[in-house]
């Protein structure tokens, strides 16, 4: 079996550059790939464009990039909790290309399905169409209009999984799984962080959410965080 | 006058056993605290998980375990994980029976407005656009006027629009009231102790009210 496996983040992020462009896992907080955001702010690459769902908060994920000026555009869905983004977004420091959701997940999978575009009805009639493709479709039975969305091209896409054996082939945990799996797919390179790396063969192929074959390069992180965003709670009655 | 939880409660009235629903962010996420005895439904959500359940017990919180708002939750016996594709590849394919959502503004021809206050900060639409451009069946959970007091019923959105020709229905702290498909809103219900000169004065599109209009029951 090819063995996708790397020392550490700091080889795993070796020929991450300037002005690349990357993906990076997770939905808020839940299931970022905390190590190799940690290393990119050690290392200090710049210009980078991230597609992200979202953008951190002002001392997490994807926020400790942005304190550090290392990002020159984001291209995510919801951008919500974080001051330091507002600032340099406002200021007219920091790109931002807001994009559906869906149509953010949709793009990054066809990328990984080896198709350049797809057509989606998420927006049409707001100002996501402008200056878009869009077409008519009559299917199953309904007229609408669709968007051309392009696939991402993405150099690196960096995702966290919950387990991942030396062949790269992933195992995500509840709802951390969210954007991780269509990124995963859809870099041109992908580095996962797991929380647990295990041989080959440990893990059940009945049970393997990405298939090896899309990761390149894959390591077990360390020290998780896991930082709770929004904690609520119920009394116990 | 209905308060948000009044709102959450007329509209939990509207889920039909079998239903897979999606709650948005406010008053929506309330509307799970209401639904009957007896009526089976699954919450879907949109990060990547049918069947939502409570939020968990003090100190039994899951960081890995959240919902669209971004909130510790838990799962309920059935509930399934799948990534964000497959999620709006479910919402896109009208697999979700329900939709309820926030907004800021509603025209009388069924456009939605809730994502963006130009010169305010953008923070982004989040799965919005998504969900209203492909469901179905859309409710709209709001109050009916702004905090400046102006009508958020409109003939025409003034702000950027989420998605165009898309709510079906609108529950407010008012009334109860349903877009027509030649245009608009078509007056249901009353809340208690609200009358039709209200609502009228409260309404800036165009509100059609045929014969007695009964105060809703909650």
């Amino acid at each position: 079996m090819i063995n996708k496996t790397v020392k550490n983040v700091d080889e795993a992020i070796a020929d991450i550059q300037d002005n690349m462009t990357l993906m990076v896992g997770g939905f808020g907080l839940c299931g970022i790939p905390e190590n190799l955001i940690a290393a990119l702010v050690k290392k200090g690459i710049k210009n980078l464009t991230c597609i992200s769902n979202n953008a951190g908060v002002d001392d997490f994920g994807l926020g400790l990039l942005l304190q550090n000026k290392q990002i020159k555009k984001m291209i995510s869905s919801y951008v919500g909790e974080n001051a330091e983004f507002e600032r340099q977004m406002l200021s007219g420091e920091l790109e931002v290309d807001l994009v559906p959701q869906g149509t953010l997940a949709t793009r990054c999978m066809a990328a990984g399905y080896g198709m350049p575009a797809i057509y989606t009805p998420a927006g049409v009639g707001t100002e996501v169409a402008i200056g878009k493709e869009s077409r008519k479709f009559t299917f199953n039975g309904i007229e609408k209009e669709y968007l051309l969305e392009y696939a991402f091209e993405a150099d690196f896409a960096l995702v966290k999984a919950w387990k991942g054996d030396t062949a790269g082939n992933l195992v995500f945990r509840q709802t951390a799984m969210n954007f991780n799996h269509a990124m995963a797919i859809g870099g041109k390179i992908t580095i996962a962080e797991v929380e647990e790396l295990v041989e080959v063969g440990e893990l059940d192929p009945n049970f393997i959410h990405t298939p090896g074959i899309y990761i390149h390069r894959i390591f077990q992180g360390q020290q998780y965080e896991k930082r709770i965003e929004q904690r609520t709670t119920r009394k116990m009655s | 006058m209905l308060d948000k939880n009044g709102i959450a409660k007329r509209i939990a009235r509207e889920v039909k056993d079998g239903y897979y629903v999606n709650l948005g962010i406010g008053i929506p996420t309330l509307v799970a605290n209401y639904i009957p005895e007896g009526i089976n439904v699954v919450l879907q959500s949109e990060n990547g998980l049918l069947g939502m359940g409570p939020f968990p017990f003090e100190g039994e919180e899951d960081a890995d375990l959240i919902n669209a708002g971004k909130q510790t939750i838990t799962t309920l016996p059935g509930s399934v994980f799948f990534d964000s594709a497959l999620s709006f590849g479910m919402i896109r394919a009208r697999k979700v029976n329900l939709t309820i959502l926030g907004a800021m503004e509603v025209s009388e021809n069924g456009d939605i407005a809730n994502w963006k206050i130009p010169g305010k900060m953008v923070k982004g639409m989040g799965g919005a656009m998504d969900l209203v451009a492909s469901a179905d069946n859309i409710i709209v959970a709001m109050q009916h006027v702004n905090k400046a007091g102006e009508s958020k019923l409109l003939p025409n959105c003034t702000l950027p629009l989420t998605g165009i020709k898309c709510v079906k229905k609108i529950v407010t702290e008012l009334a109860v009231l349903n877009v027509l498909p030649q245009g608009g809103f078509r007056l249901l219900e009353r809340a208690p102790g609200i009358s039709v000169e209200q609502i009228k004065n409260a309404t800036a599109g165009k509100l059609i009210i045929e014969g007695e209009i009964p105060e809703m029951e909650i």
